[in-house]
Formats: structure tokens, C-alpha cells, sequence
């Protein structure tokens, strides 16, 4: 019994040392896929379009309704000791450092990342990677590489655009209930700085861009040929993605000090 | 794939908006210029900044003309503040700064008062007259130790 059950840890240790080193592989191939001719701009417009532009609805909404939640909550703390003039520098910061790369990259997972790798997975298992394959073409190269860069390429955009739709949405609530307008805009100019706060936000959704697409296509690449696996790879991009971007969020801010 | 244009226009509006939001939040909010207004350097050396940091607003009569640009440690040990304030603001020789808050607990900035002399400062030069900080924790303490002074008396 206790046997098996150090059996059982140490299948998992391996597996997971496994995963970790075959989605390395995989990352370095796609990184010499992604300079390897033809550069694939066609198909790299296209992803763009699927990763970005439809996702950008639901990324303003979102950024508008979390910056009037922050200034809701903030306007309402704050008062309590007569300091609503720092109302901009609650829900900008807030929004710089954390909740824009952040919330960005988990909606950006749910909306695109899932399609990603349910896309490339339904693709192994109805053999056309195979017929791409019989073609002479690499679907690395021709299927998969536009889709990651695609979405490293995407997701600083709309981490800004969610970041500024959240300062809006934050402005309208508190000017509402009766923050001056121009002291909110002063003191979110007074706590942003260029290096810290502007550069530190997009360089941490630069590398929730690279793990989304990457996870998000590793997945859907080496999923099972089955439906059922292609579902279950699906799932596994959402979790594994939210989960890992959480994490890594931790060490980036703790690492740069952002 | 064949191209399709209105795709690659929304693409384009896309890229655009995106780079547009991040201008802005370092052009605007991180208060990076690609041609800065033109602005001159004025020093002012104080006994006590308090927690004035740099990029607060140098103000007169509560309009921003200009930021704190650094702050430094002078020779006599006192502190020398960089104030870059926007140029063609006339401020007679005579003018005074001092260390405001906004509020009980709000951000410290620094409040210009003009003087009355005719000659105006120039890039480069001091503030002579100078009002440093009010630390509210040390005027309680001095009320405190003047009553107990006087109590004894």
C-alpha cells in the first residue's frame, strides 16, 4: 500500500519532468519554425484577426466593468478616511501592475487560447496535419507557428486597451459620485511612471502571451486523434494555462518588482 | 488562403488602437515626452522635504506649472530639489517655495509664491526663500513637550 503510494509520486514526478521537457522541445521548435522562410504573413494576419480582433469586445467590456468595480470599492474605502482624491492612483496602479496583464491573459485563455487548441487538435484527429504533411508543407511552420506568435503578438495590445477601458470605466464611477475629475486624472499621472509601472505591465503580458501559446498549442499538437481527446486537451490548456499564469505572475513581480 | 480585405483592415484598426492605448499610457500617465515643452531648472534647497517624490507638481495658486524633477542629498546635508517648471513663467527673484499636502494624509507637493521684485529667476537658478515640510508628528510632539514644560512650571 504505502509502496504504491510512493510508486504513484514518483510516476507523477516523471511525468511531469517529461511534460516540462517536451514542451521545451517543442517551444525551441517553434522558435525556429518562427524564422525559418516563408515567413507565413498571410497566415499570421489571420491569427491576428481570430486572437485579437474578436477578442476585443469582450476585453473592453471586461476592462470597463472591472475599473468601475475598483472605483466603486475604492471610492468607498477611501471615503472613510477623506481621501478620495487618490481614487486614480487605486484603479490605475491596480490596473498597470496586476489586473490588466493578468485578467487580460485568463480571458484571453477562455476566449482564444481554448479555440487555439481545439482547433489544431480536431485538425490531428481528422488527419489533415497528416495530408499537410503528405504536401511536403510542416504544419508546424504552416499551422501552429502563426497561431503562437500570433498570440504573443496580440496580448501586450489588449492588456493596454483593457488597462485604458478600465481607467475609463473607474473615471465614470467616480466622477459620478462626485471625485473631481481633474484630481483623479492628476494623481493617476503622479503614481505612474514610465519604467516601473508602463514597461513592467507589458513586459508581463509579453510572457503571459508566450504562455498561453504556448501551452494553448502544445496541447492541441500533441492531443489525442479522438474527440474525447480533443476535449479533454482543451480543458487541459484552460486550466493548466490559468493555473501557470498565476504563478508566474507571482515570481515576475517578485523577481522585477513590478 | 486568399487575402480579405476588410479583415486586414480591422487588423490594422486593431494594431493601431492597441499601440494607441500603450502611447498613451506612457506618453500620458508615465510622463514620457517626444518633444518636451520647453522648461527651465530651479533649485531649492530645504531643511525637510517630508515625503515629496519626484514627478510631484510644482504649483502657483494651485495651477501645475512644472514637476519635481530629483531630489538629492546637498553638501550641508539639507535637501536640494530639481524643480522643472514650464518656461515663460516669470517668477520674480523673491519668490518663495514650500512643501504643501494636499489633504491631512495626501501627496506632498510644492507651492510657489511669487515675490515682488522686478528681475525674474533664470534657468539654472536658486530659490532662496524656502518653507520645508510640516511633519505633523513632530509638531504633536513639541506641543506635547511645551505643556509638560509648562505644567512643571
Amino acid at each position: 500500500m504505502r509502496i504504491a503510494l510512493l510508486a504513484d509520486v514518483g510516476v507523477r514526478s516523471t511525468t511531469f519532468a517529461e511534460e516540462i521537457g517536451r514542451i521545451t522541445v517543442f517551444a525551441s521548435r517553434l522558435c525556429g519554425a518562427a524564422v525559418r522562410r516563408p515567413l507565413r504573413m498571410r497566415r499570421f494576419v489571420d491569427e491576428v484577426f481570430y486572437l485579437g480582433v474578436l477578442s476585443l469586445v469582450i476585453i473592453c467590456v471586461c476592462g470597463l466593468a472591472v475599473g468601475a468595480v475598483l472605483g466603486l470599492q475604492g471610492y468607498n474605502t477611501l471615503e472613510r478616511f477623506g481621501a478620495t482624491d487618490a481614487l486614480g492612483t487605486v484603479v490605475g496602479l491596480s490596473l498597470i501592475r496586476e489586473l490588466g496583464p493578468v485578467l487580460t491573459a485568463l480571458l484571453t485563455t477562455g476566449r482564444a487560447g481554448s479555440a487555439t487548441t481545439a482547433e489544431i487538435g480536431t485538425m490531428v484527429a481528422t488527419e489533415q496535419l497528416d495530408g499537410l504533411r503528405m504536401m511536403s508543407i510542416d504544419p508546424l511552420h504552416y499551422v501552429v507557428m502563426p497561431k503562437a506568435l500570433a498570440m504573443v503578438f496580440v496580448m501586450p495590445l489588449l492588456s493596454a486597451l483593457f488597462i485604458v477601458c478600465g481607467i475609463t470605466g473607474g473615471y465614470l464611477v467616480g466622477v459620478y459620485w462626485g471625485v473631481d475629475p481633474g484630481s483623479y486624472i492628476t494623481s493617476l499621472e503622479t503614481a505612474v511612471t514610465f519604467w516601473d509601472e508602463v514597461v513592467g505591465s507589458l513586459l508581463k503580458s509579453l510572457c503571459f502571451g508566450i504562455l498561453v501559446g504556448l501551452i494553448a498549442t502544445y496541447r492541441g499538437y500533441f492531443s489525442a486523434p479522438t474527440s474525447q481527446g480533443v476535449s479533454s486537451a482543451t480543458t487541459a490548456t484552460v486550466v493548466q494555462a490559468s493555473v501557470s499564469i498565476l504563478i508566474f505572475d507571482y515570481f515576475i513581480t517578485a523577481l522585477w518588482g513590478v | 488562403m486568399r487575402p480579405n480585405p476588410s479583415r486586414d483592415t480591422a487588423v490594422g484598426l486593431f494594431v493601431l488602437a492597441g499601440i494607441g492605448a500603450i502611447a498613451y499610457l506612457s506618453l500620458q500617465l508615465g510622463g514620457v515626452s517626444l518633444r518636451p515643452d520647453p522648461t527651465i531648472a530651479l533649485y531649492a534647497t530645504f531643511d525637510e522635504i517630508g515625503g515629496l517624490k519626484t514627478r510631484a507638481p510644482v504649483v502657483i495658486s494651485g495651477v501645475r506649472v512644472g514637476e519635481v524633477e530629483s531630489i538629492d542629498l546637498a553638501e550641508d546635508y539639507r535637501a536640494r530639489v530639481t524643480l522643472s517648471v514650464r518656461e515663460g513663467v516669470e517668477l520674480p527673484v523673491d519668490s518663495s517655495a514650500s512643501i504643501v499636502t494636499s489633504g491631512v494624509l495626501g501627496d506632498r507637493y510644492i507651492s510657489l509664491q511669487l515675490g515682488g521684485e522686478d528681475a525674474a529667476l533664470e534657468d539654472g537658478e536658486e530659490i532662496e526663500f524656502v518653507e520645508s515640510a510640516v511633519i505633523l508628528e513632530r509638531l504633536i510632539g513639541q506641543f506635547i513637550h511645551n505643556t509638560n514644560i509648562e505644567s512643571k512650571e
